[in-house]
């Protein structure tokens, strides 16, 4: 026999060994491969032009003809403008859930704790189609909350969900509301892992409060923080459509178009498929270089990485 | 954890030591955020019990002002929001329980070292978190299926959730030990079977926090009913009420005169009324899984 088939063979012993488990595989499996990877190759229209009636693989050749469309079109810098400044507004606030991880990790009275924690991870079970509806209805300057506060002082409110200026900050501050405290889980996590004998050794040595969270707390959470740090850059232009989308007006659009809403109206609203796949595998292919910069960057300085 | 509350005991006289200040202004930072955090759900609550018009006019802060019902009797002349109840707890529970077959067992195969192949599959899982085809090529190859429009596009095709099983993974290899599989073996025991009737009665704290995820995510999605749903008949809740609070469909089909200012008066009391309807059930399942959510879950996530 030679040792080739003799490899062969004992994979195959590997692998009817434990056939069961790739019977257990086998549903996720066929999943992905019919509807993500079947369609990774339907990626291949954004250089065609695409014709329903000729298909995918029948619809004629058309280079990048739809890419450089795009890069010309007076959408490219609204929508990339919008899709980076937003991103990286709301990156700003990453910060934001490690602070209040390690305030709550301060907290010593077990039941107010644990109420804290349930009331605010609460607003994360909020659909953002509610979430959006509060929103409007609390902002609302006719009969809303702030419409309210406004005329409590005698001014007349402005429309703040109708302005472009306003709305990343809109977008971005209602996502730490909902969020901040769900978020906050996974450092906590980490937190409560640290031995305690950290703790008693600092006190020995006499450490305050605060150095206690600063020497060790904060160190302690960095490589968390550092992965989830990772994921959020590879995700930078991947401003998520649904609460944008549900956020849109006539009166923000100049402010809250992004690549993902404009993919959405060029591609299912005006039916011009090649161009909205071409502008969606431009937004994908930027995510990807930027996740596997950013993942080298951190390899060779911190030794934290995603792979 | 209790160092100053000891230091304090030792010291006997109370004083205003730097500990002391930063324990009264950390309690303060809880109050603010548990204001913050509250009182937009708490406004909407006793708005849906108040007069539109006295909620328009600012009476309305901490109490309902000229309380009524009138916003829920309004929930019963809308049969679409009911319509869209009952679908999205029908996609709610054939989606769970899809997701958490699909999700769990993968999983489990994943998580065994001895699984031929295993790096090879872990990175066709995930390389799908970090590549798609994107929207039209996904619309169209679902179409291509004949799943437009229809119950089952909500349920099964975005039932792998990669994140969901890179944390399940991670949990059974914690904490089912190795050893276990072997003793199974010398008994006789299939994969399969181990799977089922051991694996699965050791893992509920996975499950449940499994099966939390995916049935909010169900609860409260929209993206792909917006995409792929087109009949009335078969809209998720989530679809309902955003035609209801954000496109205001309700306003556009009235008239004018007093006929106009009773309709605009029972719609805007709607918009109240259905966001607690379509919120109260969600926030009631997670006080039941919360105990769930323990460290042992999470630390899995960490380190993943």
């Amino acid at each position: 026999m030679s040792p080739y088939t003799l490899r062969i063979k004992r994979t195959a012993a590997r692998i009817s060994k434990n056939w069961g488990l790739y019977l257990l595989l086998l549903p996720a499996v066929v999943l992905l491969l019919l509807f993500t990877y079947k369609p990774m190759y339907g990626v291949i229209i954004a250089f065609k032009d695409y014709n329903p009636s000729l298909g995918i693989t029948g619809s004629p050749w058309a280079g990048f003809k739809y890419f450089e469309k795009f890069f010309n079109s007076y959408q490219f810098e609204v929508t990339l403008k919008n899709t980076l400044y937003i991103s990286l507004y709301s990156f700003a606030t990453f910060p934001i859930p490690i602070i209040f991880a390690l305030l709550v990790n301060q907290l010593r009275h077990n039941m107010y704790r644990r109420f804290f924690q349930t009331v605010t991870y609460m607003p994360h079970f909020i659909s953002t189609v509610v979430l959006v509806g509060i929103m409007m209805i609390l902002l609302s300057p006719g009969n809303g909350l702030i419409g309210n506060i406004y005329r409590l002082f005698g001014a007349e409110a402005p429309n703040l969900m109708g302005s472009s200026g306003l709305f990343s900050s809109l977008y971005v501050w209602s996502d730490v509301w909902q969020q901040t405290g769900w978020n906050s889980i996974i450092y906590l996590a980490a937190l409560s892992a640290i031995s305690p004998s950290l703790y008693e050794a600092a006190k020995v040595d006499g450490a305050s409060r605060w150095q206690m969270v600063r020497m060790i707390d904060l160190p302690m959470l960095m490589p968390t923080a550092i992965t989830l740090l990772i994921l959020r850059i590879g995700g930078l232009l991947g401003v998520g459509f649904e609460k944008v989308y549900l956020m849109q007006n006539n009166l923000n659009i100049s402010g809250s178009e992004v690549l993902s809403t404009y993919v959405y109206k060029i591609g299912l609203l005006s039916a011009q498929y090649s161009f909205s796949s071409a502008i969606n595998l431009f937004n994908t292919i930027i995510n990807l270089i930027l996740l596997v910069t950013v993942n080298q960057i951190s390899r060779k300085y911190s030794e934290n990485s995603i792979w | 954890m209790s160092g100053t509350a000891q230091l304090n005991v030792g010291s006997k006289r109370k004083r205003w030591s730097s500990d002391n200040i930063s324990e009264i202004m950390l309690y303060v930072w809880t109050v603010l955020v548990l204001i913050v955090t509250l009182y937009p759900l708490y406004f909407i609550v006793i708005a849906s019990f108040s007069d539109p018009y006295a909620v328009g006019n600012g009476q309305v802060w901490l109490l309902p002002s000229g309380f009524t019902f009138d916003g829920y009797k309004e929930l019963l002349n809308h049969p679409r929001i009911w319509i869209g109840y009952r679908n999205t707890i029908a996609y709610t529970i054939v989606g769970t329980l899809i997701g958490l077959a699909v999700n769990l067992s993968a999983a489990y195969a994943l998580s065994r070292k001895d699984l031929f192949g295993r790096k090879t599959i872990t990175l066709f899982f995930i390389f799908t978190m970090f590549f798609n085809g994107g929207l039209i090529p996904t619309f169209l190859t679902i179409r291509d299926f004949g799943l437009y429009d229809t119950f089952l596009v909500l349920v099964l095709p975005f039932a792998v959730g990669v994140f969901d099983i890179i944390v399940a993974r991670t949990f059974f290899q914690n904490s089912i030990p190795a050893d276990l599989w072997e003793a199974a073996q010398v008994d006789g025991c299939g994969n399969l079977r181990y799977y089922f009737m051991i694996v699965l009665p050791l893992s509920k704290a996975i499950i449940s926090v499994l099966a939390l995820w995916i049935a909010v995510g169900h609860w409260n999605s929209y993206f792909n009913a917006l995409i792929y749903i087109k009949d009335d008949a078969l809209y998720p809740l989530q679809l309902v009420l955003r035609n209801i609070l954000i496109t205001n469909q309700m306003q556009s089909d009235m008239g004018t005169g007093e006929a106009a200012q009773v309709a605009l008066r029972l719609a805007n009391m709607l918009r109240y009324s259905v966001i607690i309807v379509a919120t109260i059930p969600i926030m009631c399942i997670y006080p039941f899984v919360q105990k769930y959510f323990n460290q042992g879950v999470m630390i899995g996530a960490v380190k993943s």
